[in-house]
């Protein structure tokens, strides 16, 4: 929801970002305010699931340049569970299996130590598990959930449901979801869908890495951004999407040469 | 190793203080003359310096062992002191008499010695050095009949019980470290629990060396009778020197009809700096004699100090029925060595065992499970559970496994598993993710590791073992 004058939540300027030596983001730029709603697309290697890991404070990627500003602190200087109390949340794209590590346990101690920073009361397992029962309904998921080890033995969508209920329990102010939609048959989509679209607010913004339109459909977002190269090189709105659809990326990176080469021979002349 | 593990794993040994008593310690230097005095000091009755002098001769014409998956300088067995004991008065009368720089000591170590401060519900056998300082709770267990004392005083006040079974799950001539003590042992516990009694607490002993250039050679024995019923707890520290100290026990348990002995060690000895200097040798033969029908050993280890381990405590499964357990953590750090498993010999009908053992390696250390199931022809329906999991932090540890299974009986069913895994960036991402620090976060990867043993350790020391693994593993992470 676009609303006047909603203050920025995350403003990324000029960013580029680089894993062994190799540049993946260059010169990107983008800015969130409260209650927006954003996708990024893009071809495969266009740098959309690097952007999240970079925010999220990734340690195998080096930021080599630019500045990320989140509701005013300098979200760079931040370590990776710093950035996670302030509000920053990354759902994976292939969330990883720990074993001998209790769901619920992890859970537990994952909001508690949220609701520590922001200074609200702990919840004791029993309380626990009372509200996580609660979350878990909206997203139909089983209580069998909680006993089993973190995402071990689970299915892809078992994986990101289980990623969207750490987003209902931990209310991030930023929620970032690489590829939340991969992996998902038609009914979790619907499921995982409906249960992001209850956690959006006003107060907070969402994120949303996909290669689809199809999840577009169920969270429709406020801009679409197309990523190439590692930077942003077209933003529109939701029809922006469906044209992606309908014609693939190639226009869009024609286009941006065309004004390129436009912009060169202005200066040129 | 990512810089987020390594400073994870960083903190110093806490036990590493020195205590400044006056002791005795004896000249360097093993010969016959050695034993005699050892024997002498503690007045021992003629069998058991004949017993001492028989693993000697044995121990001369033996050589250490060489197989196992560990690396140190060749021991100077004449440069070890193999007597070191604080002054004490003749005849303690009273834990009020103990010198108040041992009770500090142990206080420190979280092992008070007043009953009053003791531990709840524990009754304790205190081993400083070469000899045994206190026992708690001595009265309030003979009045069920059980005899929980210092071995150089039940040697002298039960001597045909000590006479009826030392030496009989192990003999003298076992092995290399066996034989040696054997021929110096110089205090331990012993513990009789008599027929039909379940033991009303946990009985422990807690073992301190603290004489720079001696050994600690002692001597554990714990016999449960038809039917009794025991918890017995072991806990070691030692300072931190930059020599390295031999530490080579032996401990025989021997489980009667019906009977059950569970033994628990949190092994925290000084285990050497970040550089490998220093640290004990632990070299230790622990074994049980499930000898009666119905029997149960159980073994439960959680090692975490000594700059090397070699050890492996075993079950015998000679009576039908018996049952044999082994839970096993064992972690290793910087240039640690571990080489430890156990032996479960099946030779009674219908005998079960049960295996797990998990290895946690960090820093540049090698941690070895080495364990060997052997079924008798005449253990027919004999079953074995194994279960052996490693887990690697940082690239530069090693894990090894060495399964040894000689199966002689066709009914017999052996079932081995094993798993490898590590702690990796992203697990640590993905917790970091979630707000949960790299420590917390390898904290519950670890305790998650080792569960299953976990909840086999008396209350307690589970939560002893818990704190310890977290102190040990913090900053190993990478």
């Amino acid at each position: 929801m676009i609303t006047p004058n909603s203050p920025v939540l995350i403003d990324v300027h000029g960013l580029c970002a680089s894993i062994n030596g190799v540049d993946i983001l260059k010169d990107l730029d983008l800015t969130v305010r409260r209650g927006e709603v954003h996708a990024i697309m893009g071809p495969n290697g266009s740098g959309k699931s690097t952007l999240a890991k970079v925010l999220a404070g990734h340690t195998a990627y080096a930021v080599t340049a630019g500045t990320v500003q989140f509701e005013g602190q300098d979200l760079l200087a931040m370590a990776p569970e710093a950035r996670a109390l302030s509000g920053v949340f990354l759902g994976f794209q292939y969330p990883i299996e720990i074993p001998g590590v209790a769901n619920s346990q992890f859970l537990r101690l994952s909001y508690n130590t949220l609701q520590a920073q922001r200074g609200h009361e702990e919840l004791d397992p029993l309380e626990f598990d009372d509200f996580v029962r609660e979350k878990m309904k909206m997203l139909e998921m089983s209580p069998d959930f909680l006993d089993r080890s973190v995402n071990e033995g689970f299915s892809g969508g078992e994986k990101k449901r289980n990623e969207i209920l750490q987003m209902a329990l931990l209310e991030p102010r930023l929620a970032i979801l690489d590829e939340t939609d991969s992996g998902l048959d038609i009914d979790a989509l619907r499921i995982v869908s409906r249960g992001v679209n209850q956690l959006i607010t006003p107060d907070n913004a969402v994120i949303l890495v996909t290669h689809y339109q199809r999840l577009l459909n169920h969270i429709v977002p406020d801009f679409v951004h197309v990523m190439e190269a590692g930077r942003i090189i077209k933003t529109g709105g939701k029809e922006l999407a469906l044209e992606l659809e309908k014609r693939g990326y190639d226009w869009v990176s024609a286009e941006h040469e065309a004004a390129g080469r436009a912009r060169t021979q202005e200066v040129s002349a | 190793m990512s810089t987020v593990l390594q400073q994870l794993v960083n903190k110093p040994y806490k036990h590493g203080f020195v205590t400044n008593i006056e002791s005795e310690v004896a000249p360097k230097g093993l010969s016959e003359d050695t034993i005699r005095m050892i024997s002498a000091k503690k007045n021992e009755p003629a069998w058991l310096l004949d017993f001492r002098l028989k693993a000697y001769q044995a121990w001369l014409l033996m050589t250490e062992p060489a197989w196992p998956n560990v690396h140190h300088p060749k021991i100077d067995f004449q440069a070890i002191s193999y007597y070191a004991a604080p002054k004490l008065k003749p005849k303690l009368s009273s834990m009020d008499e103990v010198d108040p720089e041992l009770l500090r000591t142990f206080e420190k170590l979280g092992v008070p010695l007043h009953e009053r401060m003791a531990l709840a519900g524990v009754a304790v056998d205190v081993i400083f050095d070469s000899v045994s300082v206190a026992t708690t709770y001595k009265a309030k267990l003979a009045e069920v009949g059980i005899i929980f004392c210092s071995m150089s005083e039940a040697v002298l006040e039960h001597p045909e019980l000590v006479k009826k079974y030392l030496g009989t799950v192990i003999p003298t001539g076992d092995n290399y470290y066996a034989a040696l003590n054997s021929a110096v042992f110089t205090d331990g516990s012993f513990c009789f629990i008599p027929k039909g009694v379940k033991c009303p607490m946990d009985l422990s002993t807690y073992f301190r060396i603290n004489t720079k250039e001696s050994g600690q050679f002692e001597r554990t024995l714990i016999v449960a009778e038809e039917g009794a019923t025991v918890s017995y707890l072991e806990g070691c520290t030692a300072p931190a020197f930059s020599s390295n100290q031999l530490h080579a026990a032996v401990v025989e348990l021997v489980a009667l009809d019906n009977a059950d002995i569970k033994y628990s060690t949190v092994q925290n000895w000084y285990a050497g700096d970040e550089n490998g200097v220093g640290g004990i040798y632990n070299f230790v033969t622990k074994r049980g004699l499930a000898k009666g029908v119905n029997s149960r050993i159980s073994w439960t280890q959680v090692e975490t100090g000594s700059a090397i381990t070699w050890k492996y405590p075993s079950v015998i499964l000679r009576g039908d029925n018996s049952v044999g357990e082994f839970y096993s953590v064992a972690v290793t750090n910087h240039h640690q060595q571990a080489d430890t498993g156990t032996k479960m010999i099946h030779l009674g009908k219908n005998t079960r065992s049960t295996i797990v053992s998990k290895g946690i390696s960090a820093g540049q250390s090698s941690n070895s499970y080495r364990g060997l199931v052997k079924v008798a022809p005449t253990a027919t329906g004999a079953r074995n559970y194994s279960q052996c999991d490693s887990m690697l932090i940082g690239d530069k540890s090693g894990a090894h496994t060495f399964p040894y299974i000689q199966v002689r009986n066709p009914t017999a069913q052996v079932e081995h598993e094993a798993s490898t895994s590590k702690i990796g960036e992203d697990q640590l991402f993905y917790f970091a993710q979630r707000g949960i620090s790299a420590e917390a976060a390898v904290s519950m990867i670890i305790n998650g590791f080792c569960k299953d043993v976990f909840q086999q350790l008396p209350m307690e020391f589970a939560v002893e073992a818990t704190q310890l693994l977290g102190f040990k593993l913090e900053g190993a992470v990478g």
